[in-house]
């Protein structure tokens, strides 16, 4: 009771400091858990994210690429291929399910994307499939209708019922608007996942676009694929990236997410170290703030020893308060934690569809207090040693 | 057996250019349990160094300081904290208050450090010193008077043997300086406390029975020499 009540007075009597420095920990704090927790759940949540696909089909190139462009709708797609690839590994024994996609327009920067209505009967994740908002329904075959994610439908203001015009290429341009007219059927239901960031219409729609090269009217951009098991995954990885040399198969889809994550990893160490740096400043704030406020604090100290404090009590008393600080700062850095998050999250799902949630519960929200308040009470022993080593009598001579 | 026994007690001081100069040395000197005695003093007698080895404050160069029976200077530095604050009440001339803290928590934190805070016995002493109506206010809030009143129930507040007042009315006008010696005499009595009161004030030293000169006490040639 004592000691709180001298750590308590004590911060209020020094309340500016108390605040810059409690601040300058939250600030330490809050980022230091921000980006523990946006590189964990960005990289479960990438590496996890496979839309319910084993592997992707596509042209010759990085299978990085293949897998952003087809999974994420990210990036531009590697190339297209002849749809009797599509027909020949939808009949492969191994292969449980196959989807082909047709990408390369876009609605104000959404992109559009042809497929088939089975893409939307695979599990995206476990016992979780596509829904549709109540009221709308599945576009057909054969006709100009749309699905639209819910985050495009939220964007653009597009309800059942709305039409539009798409744009030709994946980059938004006005001049370069399609004569079709598409009428929207259905809003998907928030999946959390890249598909809520596109405007699905039937393949052959897309394939057959004004404008689009007649020649290749039956190509498609990918074929989305789900393995009867593991093994098939092999055999098919040496069917088109071993023996074959005109297509790119992507397997497993994780792996290359896990890939690019690795040539990011260094990335991950810099804002890490940055983080560290930024809270082992601001530990020191609290060390000089309360070095300094020693002297103005002297004779409260000598007074305290007068009235029988032993100097331990003293040295305590100065550490608690230290590392009282850095509590409250920890405090309000949950507070810039879930600021920076929610940034950060809303930033990541406007650009990948992937949504971060800042209130998952993270061992970082346990790990950063405890050695931020660890931090701060090691920054009180210095000032707290000075207090220790003080004498009574000096700090009750009458001061001029 | 004296309440307080002091023999042949010497303290120096190293002064900025290294020589060392000596500020006490007293051959004898008791104080009876619950007497009350006044210490005339001018400054620069050592009055107040005096008061901190009787208080533990100072540990002295040779010599003893029994307070009840225990010599002060065979006490680690801790063991004397701890006595200081179950033993010893301590009246300073600027009163020493804790300016962040309220007076309550002024007498309550005097009190953690010895037996215990007591919220009870803290309030009762302050009602006595006619400070119950200003429990939660700060020292700045309150009249000098007020102050030294705060700083009389802090110093009674853990039952001391003995209560040490260092020039107790040397801040106050001749109103207060009144009242505060008549209250720091009568608490005294109330508590059983004897007082070692220390000034130069001739009327404070007039109203005390028995008296004594620090500077007849004090055998420090320089001192006795009449410098101070």
């Amino acid at each position: 009771m004592t000691l709180w009540l001298i750590v308590r007075r004590s911060l209020y009597q020094h309340l500016l400091s108390t605040l810059v420095t409690g601040v300058s920990i939250a600030l330490a704090g809050g980022l230091l858990m921000s980006v523990w927790v946006v590189k964990n759940q960005a990289h479960a949540t990438f590496t996890g994210q496979s839309g319910g696909w084993d592997a992707v089909l596509g042209a010759r190139g990085a299978k990085l690429q293949l897998v952003l462009n087809a999974i994420f709708h990210l990036e531009a797609s590697p190339g297209n291929i002849p749809f009797d690839d599509y027909e020949a590994i939808g009949t492969n024994r191994a292969v449980a399910a196959a989807v082909p996609i047709a990408v390369g327009d876009n609605y104000r920067g959404y992109r559009l994307v042809g497929t088939l209505t089975n893409y939307f009967d695979v599990e995206f994740a476990k016992a979780q499939r596509f829904q549709l908002v109540p009221g709308g329904r599945m576009f057909e075959d054969g006709y100009r209708e749309a699905v639209v994610g819910s985050f495009v439908a939220q964007k653009l203001g597009l309800k059942v019922g709305s039409e539009f015009q798409p744009y030709h290429g994946l980059n938004f341009d006005p001049k370069t608007q399609h004569e079709e007219v598409y009428v929207v059927v259905g809003i998907m239901e928030p999946s959390n996942t890249p598909a809520d960031r596109v405007i699905w219409i039937p393949l052959a729609g897309l394939q057959n676009m004004s404008g689009h090269d007649a020649a290749a009217a039956n190509d498609v951009s990918a074929v989305l694929v789900k393995l009867r098991s593991p093994l098939a995954g092999q055999q098919l990885d040496m069917l088109y990236n071993r023996q074959g040399n005109r297509l790119t198969f992507a397997w497993p889809i994780a792996k290359q997410m896990a890939d690019l994550f690795e040539k990011f990893g260094w990335f991950d160490s810099v804002l890490e170290l940055v983080a560290w740096l930024v809270a082992l400043v601001a530990t020191g704030a609290v060390l000089a703030s309360l070095y300094n406020s020693l002297n103005s604090r002297r004779r409260d100290i000598a007074i305290l020893r007068a009235l029988g404090a032993r100097r331990r009590t003293v040295f305590s008393a100065i550490v608690l308060e230290s590392a009282t600080i850095s509590a409250l700062g920890m405090a309000g850095g949950f507070l810039v934690y879930f600021a920076i998050l929610s940034g950060a999250a809303s930033v990541i799902r406007a650009q990948t569809g992937v949504v971060l949630d800042p209130w998952q519960p993270a061992a970082v929200w346990l790990w950063a207090p405890a050695a931020l308040i660890g931090m701060g009470a090691l920054a009180g022993i210095l000032p707290a040693l000075k207090a220790y080593r003080s004498e009574v009598a000096d700090g009750l001579a009458p001061e001029s | 057996m004296a309440l307080l026994e002091i023999m042949d007690l010497v303290k120096s001081f190293r002064g900025p250019d290294g020589t060392v100069h000596e500020v006490v040395r007293i051959p004898r000197f008791t104080l009876e349990a619950r007497s009350q005695v006044a210490l005339s003093g001018a400054s620069g007698t050592g009055k107040t160094t005096f008061l901190h080895l009787i208080a533990g404050i100072l540990a002295p160069d040779a010599g003893s300081v029994r307070l009840d029976g225990t010599n002060l200077a065979e006490l680690s530095e801790s063991a004397r904290d701890r006595l200081r604050a179950t033993k010893i009440g301590y009246i300073f001339q600027t009163f020493n208050l804790l300016q962040g803290f309220t007076v309550l928590e002024n007498v309550l934190l005097g009190m953690s450090f010895g037996p215990g805070a007591d919220r009870a016995r803290a309030m009762s002493l302050l009602e006595r010193v006619g400070l119950g109506e200003r429990l939660h206010h700060f020292p700045r809030q309150l009249s000098t008077g007020q102050q030294q009143r705060v700083a009389v129930a802090r110093a009674l507040a853990n039952h001391p043997q003995l209560v040490l007042a260092d020039e107790p009315t040397g801040n106050l006008d001749a109103r207060n300086a009144r009242e505060a010696l008549k209250l720091i005499r009568e608490a005294c009595t109330e508590n059983g406390a004897a007082l070692l009161l220390v000034s130069h004030d001739r009327d404070v030293l007039n109203s005390f029975e028995h008296t004594a000169s620090l500077g007849e006490l004090n055998q420090v040639a320089s001192l006795r020499g009449g410098a101070q």
